[in-house]
């Protein structure tokens, strides 16, 4: 039988800890044990794959799900998912979701004190192309209030879904906007220790993205973990 | 040259917005084998419920074998079992879902890991997503399993479900954040 070849581990500080005190919401919710690590199985390097119906095709245009267009500024989103050894990550399932221009949420429990769009949902899909191309349109997220500590304001930001070839590879992360004075003081963006890192969780502004008299461009490439060496065939 | 992994960071209050389309609680639907329903809660360091959870369930069918191109186990099947499964708290912090007993899945010495189904757990509040496996009660596997057995023996409780008498096939299994019974969380 071939050897199972699992995926690597995070280099030190690229990744949050699960507990980061500054983020009220992971004191009483972080495990307080070590995490216990396992020998790599069938069961981590597996993972879902999805039909293309799960992503229509016009589900990546977050501004053409009502009858009118949502107020705010236009943008795209594009960018490519790539594995740790920049080989692109094809056929994989991309979901989003954001607040509106005015930095609300379409959900029962925001009642930060802003107005619903009702020409705005705030969630696309997507699958990556052959090149691990993606593509969203979308309006610019609002920033909002939360309740972390005192006049606390979330930096504008998209969520961003990810699943890649494993269950290993999954990932959950918030695209940032590039000179935002907020990320300053967001503990959520702050999490991750490492300063590179951290910075590229901020997009690009992109000129080759933004076309004229439509929308801005912002670029935002996700990596995901990479495949451990393959041990030589003998 | 090699980059890092973009980090995670928190699914927040409101992923409900993106992630609600791909949601699905009965992974059994027009498959063969043993189906089991689990229940049970997610709950956090004070022991309260957590309305805001979202559970992705990952497993093999009924005779161990992942619906993924990585495992080459030869199948026939014309609507195979997809194995994956996203199932949302409610306001009581309680999950249910219905799947298929996955078989026993090779490990890596080529000996039968325990049937086992992969749970990655999100929340508002956890900066990564937390990763475990629930096992099935009185199985002989349990014993010998490969990730188990790495788990010191007085935590691996927290990995089993347990039966919810008197009905059949039903199963209880909760995640329990912090405590004297934490969850095994994995590193994998």
């Amino acid at each position: 039988m071939k050897p199972l070849v699992g995926y690597r581990k995070p280099a030190p500080g690229t990744q949050p800890n699960h507990l980061y005190p500054p983020y009220v919401s992971s004191i009483k919710r972080a495990p307080k044990r070590p995490l216990i690590s396992i020998p790599v199985t069938l069961s981590e390097i597996t993972g879902p794959t999805f039909p293309k119906e799960v992503a229509s095709p016009d589900a990546f245009d977050l501004t053409r799900q009502h009858k009118g267009e949502p107020l705010g500024e236009r943008i795209a989103v594009s960018g490519r998912v790539l594995d740790e050894d920049a080989r692109p990550i094809r056929n994989t399932l991309v979901e989003i979701w954001q607040a509106n221009a005015a930095g609300r949420y379409l959900h029962k429990n925001d009642q930060h004190n802003a107005p619903l769009d009702p020409n705005f949902t705030g969630e696309g899909r997507t699958f990556t192309d052959d090149d691990g191309r993606y593509r969203f349109i979308t309006i610019r997220p609002g920033a909002y209030p939360w309740k972390n500590h005192y006049n606390a304001w979330r930096p504008q930001h998209i969520h961003f879904s990810l699943f890649g070839p494993a269950f290993a590879t999954r990932l959950v992360t918030q695209m940032y906007f590039p000179g935002d004075p907020l990320l300053e003081f967001d503990p959520i963006f702050h999490s991750v220790p490492d300063d590179d890192a951290r910075r590229r969780l901020i997009s690009s502004f992109d000129w080759l993205s933004t076309e004229p008299d439509l929308s801005l461009g912002f670029r935002f490439d996700i990596v995901l973990r990479g495949r451990n060496a393959t041990p030589m065939e003998r | 040259m090699p980059s890092h992994s973009t980090p995670s960071q928190t699914v927040g209050p409101f992923f409900s917005i993106g992630l609600n389309q791909l949601n699905r609680a009965d992974l059994a639907e027009g498959n063969a084998g043993e189906r089991v329903v689990i229940q049970g809660r997610v709950l956090d360091g004070e022991g309260h419920p957590v309305p805001d959870a979202v559970l992705e369930i990952w497993q093999a069918d009924a005779d161990g074998r992942y619906h993924h191109p990585e495992h080459t186990a030869p199948r026939n099947d014309a609507t195979p079992f997809v194995g994956f499964g996203r199932i949302p708290t409610d306001d009581q912090g309680q999950f249910s879902f219905t799947t298929i007993k996955p078989g026993p899945v090779h490990g890596p010495d080529g000996k039968p890991q325990a049937p086992h189904i992969q749970i990655s757990v999100f929340m508002r509040g956890l900066l990564r997503q937390l990763i475990t496996r629930m096992y099935f009660p009185d199985e002989p596997l349990n014993s010998s399993d490969p990730v188990l057995r790495v788990v010191p023996e007085s935590r691996r409780e927290t990995l089993i479900a347990r039966p919810t008498e008197p009905e059949p096939n039903s199963l209880e299994w909760n995640v329990l954040l912090q405590g004297e019974n934490e969850t095994v969380f994995f590193d994998c």
